[in-house]
C-alpha cells in the first residue's frame, strides 16, 4: 500500500501519540479493505459516542488522554445519556456518570457536540460529492443516497480514527465506479394513495433492506415526492433490516436522475418486482405486539426533526394523552431549539409529551421494566426495540400513534394497507 | 504428507486478522448485527429476528457470513472481548471489516485480538454447528 509522507509521519509518531494510534488502526484496516492508498476527507460523524460499557469509555478516554484532536469538522452521534433529563427515567446513576465521561472525552477532541443520529438535519449537513467519514447506519445511508456525499460504512472505533487522521482508505463508496446500482427493484402496481401514505417509505425501506443483501438497490416506480423525513425513515429501515449504505430511487435521489444514471449505464445484476403483497407482509413484520394494551408511544428514531415537530403539533393540539400511556419524543438539542423558535412545542408539551435529548431509548437504559408494549412510527424502533428492550411494538402512522395515546389503547387505521 | 488433502476436515481460509483459537463451531447462514443482536454481558445472541436467538456464542467459533445493521457492532464486540464473552474466533464468507476492526482494536486496547478468517462460500457451507474446530494463524481451519 502506498502511504504519503504525511501518512508516514503520523504512523511514525512525528505528529503525536494519538494520530499515531489512529493511523496504526487505519493502516491495518486499509489492508482489510484492500486499499492501495488513503485519501483525504473533509468531515466526519462519530458513532463511537454511544456508551455501552467500560470498553467504549476506556477507548474514548485513552484517545483523549493521548491528546487526540479531530483534523476535520466533526459531528457527534447520540450519547448514552440525556444529561439534563436522565433522572426522570430508570437510568442508573453509575451509567449516567460514565456515559457523561464518554461525552466529555469526545468533546475534548474538538468535535461539535451535536449529539444526534440525524446530523444531516443540522448545520453539519455535508454537500453533494463531499468526501466524508460517517458512522451511524441510518446517517451513512442518508448521506450517501439522499445527499450524494461519499462515505463508506464506517463502524464505531474507526470513525474517530478517520477524524483524527483526516484520512480514509480510498475504497468502496468513496469512488464513483463503486456507487452504481446493482439490484433493480420495480414497484409493481403500487397505488399512488399507498405511496402517499406516511408509512410507505418506512415499510418499503424495511423490505428493501431484506432484499438487497450486499447489493446497491435501485428502486424504480416511485411516483410521489417523498419528504426528507420519509427518506430518513427509509434510510433507517434499510440499514436496520439490512446492511445498505447506498440506495438510489429513480427520479428522487441525486445520482438517480434516470434509471440509466442510477446504474451508471450498466445492466442490473438482478431484477425483482415489489408487489403490494410484499409491502403488506413487510408492514406486518414491523409489528410484534398483539392486541390493544399500550404503555408508551415512542417517536424519533432517527431523531425527531423540526419538520416532524411541526407536523405533530396540530395533531395533538387541544388533546391530552391518556393517563396510562407515556408519550416520548427523542430528539437532539439543536432540533428542539429550532422547534422552540418555530413555536410548535407548546401544544406538544400540553398534550403530555416528554422530550428526551441527545440519546434515545435504544442507547440509554431509560425505560422502567413496567413498560412492555410500545407504539411507534419509526421502523428503526420497531426493528430493534423487541430485541434490545424486550418490549413488543406496534408500528403505525404518526396519526395512529397520537390517537392511540389519547384512547389509551392501540388503534390503527389499516384501511389503505389491509383492504384487498 | 499434505495435511490439507488428508481425509480430516481441513479448510484453508484467508486470515483477515491472524490468530489461533479452538472451540465448538456455531454456524449460521444469516448476517448478524451485534448491536441489538448480542448481549455482551452473557455472550448470548438476542436478535429475535435471527435463527440463533437465545444461543450463546461465547468462546465458540462463530461462523456468520457477515455483519449487518448497526455500525455499533464493533463496539459491542470490543465490550464482549473485555468481558470475556466474545466468540473465540469468527469465520465469514467475505472480509468483514466490522469484525476485523473489533479484533484489531481489542488487540490494541487489551492485547486480546481474536482470529477473523474469510472462507470460500463452499467451505463455509461445509461447516456444521457442534464440531470442534481449531483455527490456525495461517487461516487453516481443521476439525480436532
Amino acid at each position: 500500500m502506498h502511504l504519503t509522507d504525511g501518512d508516514r509521519a503520523m504512523l511514525d509518531g512525528a505528529k503525536g501519540a494519538a494520530p499515531q494510534l489512529a493511523m496504526q488502526i487505519l493502516v491495518r484496516m486499509a489492508e482489510v479493505y484492500g486499499a492501495d492508498e488513503l485519501m483525504d476527507i473533509t468531515q466526519a460523524h462519530i458513532d463511537s459516542t454511544i456508551y455501552l460499557g467500560d470498553a467504549t469509555l476506556e477507548f474514548a478516554e485513552r484517545l483523549a488522554a493521548l491528546g487526540a484532536k479531530v483534523a476535520v469538522p466533526t459531528s457527534l452521534n447520540v450519547s448514552g445519556v440525556d444529561e439534563c433529563g436522565w433522572k426522570d427515567w430508570a437510568v442508573p446513576a453509575d451509567w449516567a456518570a460514565k456515559a457523561a465521561r464518554q461525552m466529555l472525552a469526545y468533546e475534548r477532541m474538538g468535535a461539535v457536540p451535536t449529539w444526534t443520529c440525524a446530523p444531516y438535519q443540522t448545520k453539519m449537513r455535508p454537500s453533494f460529492g463531499q468526501q466524508i467519514a460517517w458512522g451511524e447506519s441510518n446517517a451513512i445511508a442518508f448521506a450517501n443516497s439522499v445527499i450524494g456525499a461519499r462515505t463508506e460504512r464506517y463502524p464505531d472505533l474507526l470513525d474517530i480514527c478517520c477524524a483524527i487522521a483526516g484520512r480514509v482508505p480510498a475504497v468502496g463508496l468513496h469512488l464513483t465506479e463503486n456507487r452504481a446500482g446493482q439490484l433493480l427493484l420495480r414497484l409493481a402496481g403500487i397505488p399512488r394513495a399507498l405511496q402517499q401514505d406516511d408509512q410507505f417509505f418506512a415499510v418499503l425501506g424495511h423490505l428493501v433492506g431484506k432484499l438487497a443483501g450486499d447489493l446497491i438497490p435501485v428502486i424504480e416506480g416511485v411516483d410521489v415526492v417523498p419528504t426528507e423525513d420519509h427518506l430518513k425513515a427509509f434510510s433507517a429501515a434499510v440499514a436496520s433490516s439490512g446492511r445498505v449504505a447506498l440506495f438510489h430511487i429513480v427520479g428522487v435521489t441525486p445520482e438517480a436522475g434516470t434509471l440509466d444514471a442510477a446504474f451508471q449505464g450498466r445492466a442490473p445484476r438482478q431484477t425483482r418486482e415489489i408487489t403490494i403483497a410484499d409491502l403488506r407482509a413487510a408492514r406486518r413484520e414491523l409489528t410484534t405486539a398483539d392486541g390493544q394494551p399500550l404503555d408508551m408511544v415512542i417517536l424519533g428514531s432517527p431523531h425527531f426533526s423540526v419538520a416532524e415537530f411541526v407536523q405533530l403539533a396540530p395533531l395533538v393540539a387541544g388533546k391530552r394523552r391518556h393517563a396510562k400511556v407515556k408519550f416520548l419524543i427523542t430528539s437532539g438539542r439543536f432540533m428542539k431549539e429550532m422547534a422552540e423558535k418555530a413555536g410548535v412545542l407548546g401544544p406538544i408539551v400540553d398534550f403530555g409529551a416528554q422530550i428526551t435529548l441527545d440519546t434515545c431509548i435504544l442507547a440509554s437504559p431509560m425505560l422502567p421494566p413496567e413498560i412492555k408494549t410500545l407504539m411507534t412510527n419509526s421502523p428503526k424502533y420497531a426493528y430493534y426495540a423487541p430485541s434490545l428492550l424486550n418490549t413488543r411494538v406496534t408500528f403505525g402512522s404518526l396519526a395512529d400513534c397520537v390517537r392511540s395515546a389519547v384512547e389509551g389503547r392501540v388503534v390503527r387505521d389499516d384501511s389503505l394497507w389491509e383492504t384487498p | 504428507m499434505n495435511e490439507v488433502d488428508s481425509v480430516d476436515f481441513v479448510i484453508r481460509g484467508r486470515p483477515i486478522v491472524a490468530g489461533s483459537a479452538e472451540g465448538e463451531a456455531l454456524v449460521t447462514h444469516e448476517a448478524l448485527s451485534f448491536w441489538g443482536g448480542y448481549d455482551f454481558h452473557t455472550g448470548t445472541i438476542i436478535d429475535k429476528h435471527h435463527p440463533l436467538a437465545g444461543v450463546s456464542a461465547a468462546g465458540r467459533i462463530l461462523a456468520v457470513p457477515c455483519s449487518k445493521g448497526s455500525s455499533t457492532t464493533t463496539a459491542v464486540l470490543l465490550e464482549a472481548v473485555r468481558a470475556g464473552t466474545a466468540p473465540a474466533a469468527i469465520l465469514t464468507t467475505g472480509a468483514d471489516s466490522f469484525f476485523a476492526l473489533a479484533s484489531i482494536v481489542a488487540g490494541v486496547m487489551y492485547g486480546k485480538s481474536f482470529p477473523v478468517v474469510a472462507l470460500e462460500s463452499r467451505d463455509f457451507d461445509a461447516l456444521e454447528s457442534g464440531t470442534r474446530l481449531r483455527v490456525e494463524p495461517t487461516g487453516i481451519v481443521r476439525r480436532v
